[in-house]
């Protein structure tokens, strides 16, 4: 497989982007004359852009640049500071490898999609024969394992952009393996990419079984190379490791397999393995977030995202005084199963320093924990505890008295 | 409404396994032939099932690991610094860039912390030398992963690695991989956790 090298280009080295567009909008109320966009009307015509306005962009993580001296991309983060409703747009959903991979350049009409292993009847599909089966479309997050607050970062971009959320449309996994015949004794897949290091997973049958989907779009057009074109298993709610891009192979098998990928994730300790596969409910306010400036004392909307891995979520709740006491918050669209839900609270400063945080709870009652409570779980001083699993603990954010926006980890 | 009736099917499945093994219901696709799944079938369990015919020893794999490059991104000594995972312990070059978790350049060397030599193969097989995947036979994977397993205190300098070996070596870590629980639609990840 050729793989090609992702453009080298500018990336946007503070997250301010939006204090920025709120801060100028006073000025230019209305009676502007229109500029000429940059693009020629025709190009705008065939696929439009946005406009040169709005600069929201996605960012390196700051540990690993991308691209990395290989040309390898690691870890790009959504700038989350900056999102409205819970759909991403493609060209800002997150994108994350394991250990820095290239973006291959696969031709969708020599793509195949192999189904062996312990199946009575092995399969091969083109991309063609997948889309004359039944679809399904459903919108997801992926949040990849690697999104972890800490005190160094500075916005909702760098503690939370690993996640993202898309409605992604293709053919349940469950009908591919029924057309194979899977056999009694089998009790776990091995899904496999055709990128250059072929990155696979272990995932459990039951699960294979229940929700996963093999997808070919990602709102409403064919999924983007970085995110896996032409085609992506879905295994919603489950880390991102699991959701295999560039998808060309699935193993039928009888036992957990130890894939390269998998390896990455060991832990010794079955507690701390439980926490793995699925996510469990995690929130946060993306406004007002690190980084951002208030203007005054007065009204404000605080918004945020909610999600979890075990299903839909129930309710969030919000507190403006540092977790002493909490508001039930509004969800703002709808709360689909593994998928981000928007919530939304008025919110009145008085101009004093304060700290706000959301929490929420999913379908099974589940409660996103503190990070005090994780630490009380695994007995461990609150600022050295390391959650096991995705991080999923209620972030702080800092209002200072001059209306700026801090992480409150710091 | 589609996605009820699957819902259906699923619960149907989930409660009568056997059920998943019915006739084809769309016809869509064709079968592989023997040879395709042997050409794409790369991986390889901790039991070594998959593992095919060949052979190699430490010393060779010395003289690939500088004649395959693999040198030149992880270095002569098995740590180069820079985001080429240490290969090697205590080759470990001052490292000049921080990364994330499973992070690259630490203790956690491959042929350490892995709990089967059978993933090293794997790895190599399917993912190295970088930028020219797949092109090593399998007597050359064989030498490498020797080499870097003698390397690394695992085996002795003149252990022949093959399909019966290579899977029965013990490796240090070899209970340090706790397998999650059963993963069951609509239940909490841990009990009591928070
Ligand atoms: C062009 C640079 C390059 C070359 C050449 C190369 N590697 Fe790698 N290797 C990497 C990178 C980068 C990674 C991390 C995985 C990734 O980013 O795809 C890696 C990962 C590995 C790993 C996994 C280590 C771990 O701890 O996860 C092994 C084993 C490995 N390489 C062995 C080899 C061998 C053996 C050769 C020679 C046949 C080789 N590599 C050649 C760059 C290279």
């Amino acid at each position: 497989m050729n793989s090609k090298k992702p453009n080298r280009r500018g990336f946007l080295k503070g997250g301010a982007a939006l204090a920025g567009v709120a801060a100028g909008g006073a000025g230019l109320a209305s009676g502007q004359t229109a500029g000429t966009p940059a693009k020629k009307l025709d190009e705008l015509i065939a696929y439009g852009d946005r406009s040169r306005f709005v600069t929201s962009k996605r960012i390196p993580v700051a540990e690993r640049h991308s691209p990395d001296e290989f040309g390898l991309t690691f870890h790009v983060l959504t700038p989350l500071q900056d999102s409205h409703g819970i759909i991403t747009p493609s060209s800002l959903h997150y994108t994350a490898t394991h250990r820095g991979a290239f973006v291959p350049d696969i031709d969708p009409k020599e793509h195949r999609l192999m189904i062996h292993g312990m199946v009575d009847r092995p399969l091969i599909f083109t991309m063609d024969e997948l889309k004359r089966l039944p679809s399904v479309s459903r919108i997801h997050f992926i949040e990849c394992l690697g999104n972890r607050a800490r005190p160094t970062h500075k916005n909702v971009q760098e503690t939370h952009g690993l996640t993202s959320c898309a409605e992604w449309t293709g053919v349940p996994l469950s009908l591919l393996l029924k057309e194979a015949g899977v056999q009694s004794a089998a009790s776990w897949i091995v899904a496999e990419g055709a990128e250059e290091v072929k990155g696979n997973s272990s995932i459990p049958l039951a699960k294979a079984m229940d929700d996963c989907m093999v997808c070919y779009a990602q709102n409403g057009e064919p999924i983007r190379p970085q995110q896996g074109f032409p085609l992506r298993l879905m295994a919603p709610g489950f880390e991102g490791i699991y959701q295999i891009k560039y998808l060309r192979r699935i193993k039928v098998v009888d036992r957990f397999y130890m894939t390269y990928d998998d390896y990455g994730h060991i832990n010794p300790d079955p507690k701390a393995s439980a926490l793995t596969h699925q996510i469990g409910p995690k929130s946060v306010i993306t406004f007002p977030s690190g980084g951002h400036q208030l203007s005054g004392p007065g009204i404000y909307q605080i918004s945020g995202l909610a999600w979890s891995g075990a299903g839909a979520i129930r309710s969030v709740e919000v507190s403006t005084d540092g977790g002493q006491s909490w508001k039930k918050a509004e969800l703002q669209s709808p709360a689909y199963r593994m998928a981000h839900a928007r919530f939304g609270l008025g919110w009145k400063w008085d101009g004093k320093e304060c700290v706000l945080m959301s929490r929420c709870t999913d379908e099974l009652g589940t409660v996103q924990p503190t990070r005090a409570e994780v630490a009380k779980f695994w007995n461990e001083p609150v600022d050295k505890v390391r959650v096991r699993g995705a991080d999923n603990t209620v972030q702080p954010w800092r209002i200072s008295s001059d209306g700026s926006v801090h992480n409150g980890m710091a | 409404m589609a996605w009820r009736r699957l819902l259906l099917v699923a619960s149907i499945l989930g409660i009568c396994q056997t059920a998943w093994s019915q006739s084809p219901t769309f016809g869509v696709g064709r079968a592989p032939t023997a040879e395709e799944i042997r050409a794409w079938d790369i991986a390889i369990s901790p039991t070594g099932k998959e593992l095919p015919p060949g052979q190699g020893t430490a010393k060779e794999g010395a003289a690939l690991y500088v004649r395959k490059a693999c040198a030149a991104c992880h270095g002569v000594k098995g740590s180069s610094g820079g985001h080429a995972p240490t290969l090697i312990k205590g080759s470990e070059v001052p490292n000049t860039v921080p990364c994330l978790s499973p992070c690259v350049n630490d203790s956690n060397v491959m042929a350490i912390h892995s709990p089967y030599a059978t993933v090293i193969w794997d790895y190599i097989n399917r993912g190295m030398p970088l930028g020219k995947e797949g092109s090593l036979t399998p007597n050359e994977v064989y030498s490498l992963t020797a080499f870097l397993l003698f390397k690394n205190d695992v085996i002795k300098e003149d252990e022949v690695m093959d399909a019966q070996s290579l899977p029965k070596v013990k490796m240090p870590n070899r209970d340090g991989a706790a397998l999650p629980p059963e993963w069951k639609h609509g239940e909490p990840r841990l009990q009591g956790y928070p």
